[in-house]
């Protein structure tokens, strides 16, 4: 017996991401999730810059499209002004750690009472993919044509674990949607930060492995079978800092 | 009928093709009006479970009860 699914309404519009891109999958969650918790008419985005801004062609709910990697900043405000909204923010990597990691790590500090949704594909992929902290070793970008050398740039940075173990956040995760079951393990991670946030917790943020297909030069499903096979063990898929004060 | 398609919204990422259990999903020659082949759902193998649903980036499909 089939049981009835349909897009949620404040999401079901035509969105201009490239074919396989993991984000319609990953926004389509989080309208799931928010339309299961009444809040899906209660909700403001704060959207960062990159293919994430994307969402403001195709979501239909308040929103503002934020300084670039300013997003935790904006969301803030939301928040104390509108305790009563549900606020997310929604970035990417390049926004929210390489260019907004402040913003990102004084939100966390603060434990605002914010959702934070960060799609990392490991490159700045709206501008033809350049290399982001999330870049793996060795990982060819267009600023890095001979793969990311990390003795001179650095490492990857694992954000979810470094704030669930320096700050007392509500709920750390990292999810993935490179198969059926991860896109439904995912779901319960969004499910939990956005909980946590109903519940004043405070901050909750969410990791998701996300496929670029374009900028990684492989077929969507090759793509979904690099994140599964390669990313997963630099970026472990799990819950990093569980609600302390489920029911 | 148990899954709607909207083929206008499909970018032939193939996504739903790799996860469908049934191998009930495949591609037809004609394009949509963005230039690309749009999926098509084979009504005798079809079992309704959702994995298209699940996969698809692009809000193509809707399960019917």
């Amino acid at each position: 017996m089939a049981v009835e699914r349909k897009v949620p309404s404040i999401i079901d519009n035509p969105m201009n991401f490239c074919p396989g891109c993991g984000h319609g999958i990953i926004i389509r969650l989080i309208c799931e999730c928010l339309e299961e918790l009444g809040q899906d008419q209660n909700v403001i985005f704060a959207i960062g810059v990159g293919c994430s801004s994307n969402l403001g062609g195709g979501l239909v709910t308040d929103r503002l499209h934020c300084a670039h990697g300013r997003a935790g900043a904006v969301a803030t405000g939301m928040k104390r002004v509108n305790p009563d909204n549900m606020v997310i923010t929604y970035q990417g990597d390049g926004d929210a750690y390489s260019i907004g990691i402040a913003e990102s790590f004084n939100a966390a500090y603060r434990n605002e009472n914010i959702t934070v949704i960060t799609v990392n594909n490991t490159n700045f992929g709206m501008t033809g993919g350049q290399m982001s902290w999330t870049t793996m070793e060795g990982q060819k970008t267009t600023t890095s044509p001979h793969g990311r050398d990390c003795a001179v740039t650095g490492y990857p940075i694992r954000f979810p674990e470094l704030v669930a173990n320096e700050f007392r956040v509500a709920y750390a995760a990292r999810g993935s949607v490179s198969s059926p079951a991860r896109i439904n393990a995912l779901k319960g991670y969004i499910k939990n930060a956005l909980e946590a946030q109903i519940n004043k917790e405070g901050y909750s943020i969410v990791e998701v492995l996300s496929p670029c297909a374009v900028n990684w030069g492989m077929t969507p499903e090759e793509a979904m079978t690099h994140i599964e096979e390669d990313l997963t063990q630099y970026f472990p898929i799990g819950v990093f800092q569980d609600r302390r004060n489920q029911e | 009928m148990k899954v709607n398609v909207n083929e206008s919204r499909c970018k032939e990422c193939g996504l739903c093709i790799a996860h469908c259990p049934k191998e009930a999903i495949y591609l037809r020659s004609e394009v949509n009006s963005k230039g690309y082949r749009t999926v098509v759902v084979r009504e005798d193998k079809c079992i309704g479970c959702g994995m298209c649903y699940l996969t698809c980036p692009d809000g193509v499909y809707q399960i019917l009860a």
